[in-house]
């Protein structure tokens, strides 16, 4: 399948399914969705479109919205060139997404950072202990809220 | 107060699955794990039965510091990502910005940049396979690999003052134009290259103790590596041509000639061979940019992020007005996001950024191949040997820098 038939049948069929699609000046086409369709729109991408590639997890912290975090999947395909990026927004009071461990192996690494960085729990994934981080990091550093120069509790004395 | 954590990172497993099975700790302060890396290991008596591996030990806040500095400062910081091959994250970096700026490099700019990612890649994976050799206790091949490695050091410092940290690209452009005569000294290292790389290529491939140490060990197989979001070499050497270079040409990729090299097994002695070709595919493509490089100017000609000529910043009111605008607030990037990818030497490299227009970024985060493949090294530690952890680990090319960012 080329790029521009990959294109043409995601546009078809994933579209009126989960909401508005653009594609992107770097050649990514970007969809909005609602955190419930994630997975099954996942699903349909690694099974039917060949994303066989689950790139990167990362957030986007909007403190001015109610939605306030934009978590934000990224996918290739060994395939085709045409990329596929994924957003959904979260309310700070529940910022929960489901987890991709069931559909691929990066994600399980990855939604730690991303749990590490802005708190958002992947529901599926329990193995959200810290990665880059510590045990005993208090905050979310990349939250927009979180001053840089802040300082950690003291950790007692390892042994 | 919760009692004391005995330890920085907690294990997943704390109890041994087997009454004679031993838990060990593997790093973070041993050689061969950079010192940045732990590696909690079940054994059985030399055998590996299950590793949990924890990275962190050198994060350093590159994300949150980036939010806090204009685009242009932020160059010298993408430089320490991966150390050893900084040149390919700087001209990622400057690429992610252009492309939100919407600029177009010139086409010497383009061509010079191919050629420095090239070069960068050369010394990365001459860095890796010499390392992988010498902790398997190939004195020889090491130092053959260090000495060419260091002429290429010293040449690149010949180009941009610094031996590892260049912070040579710019946003819309370079630093600065070769110096005279580094394209001839260009061609007398590459042809040492060959010669040494010649050496080592006799010394090891061969060799029973390699292949018995190499052959068969840290096998991943091209499911699991897709799975795990492996890219660069150890995709490539399960049998995958997946190169952004080929499946999505970006700088001059699309108009050189070069193959993929593949592996068959994706084990450690595919990866070492991979590297190998790879490298000599890069001097092959090095030799075709320095006979296309085309004369013109380095820099666009973009007053929203080209310095003006210093001899105008004296002169005209306009040129120094922008030059400390250009100091001050740095260049101004419209609203967007982009996710920009090349392929580094360990893998896919991406960088996404978000800009709000407010001449600070608003986000950038850094897709690291390291720390994708940290999330599948114990896939390729399970089930081995305790001794393989070394040669495996190598393999992968973990570079802290930008693991832990």
């Amino acid at each position: 399948m080329s790029a521009a038939t990959v294109l043409e049948s995601l546009q078809q069929q994933i579209v009126p399914a989960a909401g508005a699609a653009t594609l992107s000046h770097d050649s990514c086409l970007v969809f909005q969705l609602a955190p419930d369709e994630l997975v099954r729109t996942v699903r349909r991408l690694k099974e039917e479109f060949g994303y066989d590639l689950f790139l990167d997890v990362t957030a986007v912290d909007w403190p001015a919205d109610a939605l306030r975090f934009e978590v934000v999947h990224h996918f290739a395909s060994s395939r085709q060139p045409l990329r596929v990026r994924l957003k959904t927004r979260v309310a700070p009071a529940d910022p929960s997404v489901d987890s991709l461990v069931k559909l691929y192996g990066s994600a399980a690494f990855m939604e730690r950072e991303c749990h590490d960085m802005y708190g958002i729990v992947f529901r599926g994934n329990h193995d959200l202990r810290p990665i880059l981080l510590y045990e005993g990091f208090a905050g979310h550093p990349l939250r927009k809220d979180y001053p840089k120069t802040r300082e950690q509790p003291l950790v007692p004395y390892r042994h | 107060m919760d009692t004391p954590l005995a330890n920085p990172v907690r294990s997943i497993f704390a109890t041994p699955l087997r009454e004679d099975s031993v838990i060990v700790n593997i790093g973070p302060s041993h050689p061969a794990t950079h010192g940045t890396v732990q590696i909690i290991a079940e054994l059985d008596g030399e055998r590996v039965l299950r590793t949990d591996v924890h990275c962190g030990y050198l994060h350093r806040g590159f994300e949150k510091e980036c939010e806090d500095h204009t685009w242009h400062n932020l160059i010298p910081y993408v430089d320490r990502l991966n150390y050893v091959s900084a040149l390919v994250n700087d001209f990622a970096y400057c690429d992610g910005v252009e492309r939100l700026m919407g600029i177009e490099i010139t086409p010497r700019c383009r061509y010079l940049r191919t050629l420095l990612s090239e070069y960068s890649r050369l010394v990365d994976h001459l860095t890796c396979v010499a390392a992988g050799l010498m902790e398997m206790g190939a004195m020889t091949a090491f130092l053959y690999l260090v000495m060419v490695r260091d002429f290429m050091y010293e040449h690149l410092a010949a180009l941009t003052g610094a031996r590892v940290t260049y912070s040579y690209g710019r946003i819309g452009g370079l630093a600065c134009d070769l110096p005279d005569g580094w394209l001839a000294r260009l061609e007398e290292i590459l042809v040492q290259y060959e010669d040494f790389v010649a050496r080592v290529h006799a010394l090891v491939d061969r060799n029973r103790i390699f292949i018995d140490r190499l052959r068969g060990v840290g096998v991943i197989s091209t499911a699991d590596a897709l799975s795990f979001g492996c890219t660069g070499p150890i995709l490539r050497s399960t049998g995958l041509a997946r190169d952004l270079r080929k499946d999505a040409p970006y700088l001059a990729y699309a108009e050189l000639d070069f193959d993929v090299p593949v592996g068959i097994a994706g084990d450690n002695y595919d990866r070492y061979f991979v590297r190998m070709r790879e490298m000599d595919e890069s001097v092959y493509m090095m030799r075709q940019l320095a006979q296309m490089l085309p004369e013109g100017p380095i820099n666009v000609d973009d007053r929203r992020c080209t310095f003006p000529e210093k001899q105008r910043v004296y002169r005209e009111i306009e040129s120094l007005i922008n030059h400390f605008k250009l100091v001050m607030d740095g260049p101004s990037v419209p609203a967007g996001e982009v996710y920009c990818a090349h392929e580094a030497p360990n893998g896919e490299l991406g960088f996404y950024m978000v800009s709000t227009g407010s001449g600070t970024p608003w986000k950038v985060h850094v897709r690291s191949p390291s720390f994708v493949h940290m999330g599948a090294a114990s896939r390729m530690l399970d089930g081995g040997q305790l001794a393989d952890i070394v040669p495996t680990f190598g393999s992968i090319n973990m570079i802290g820098g930008e693991c832990d960012r």
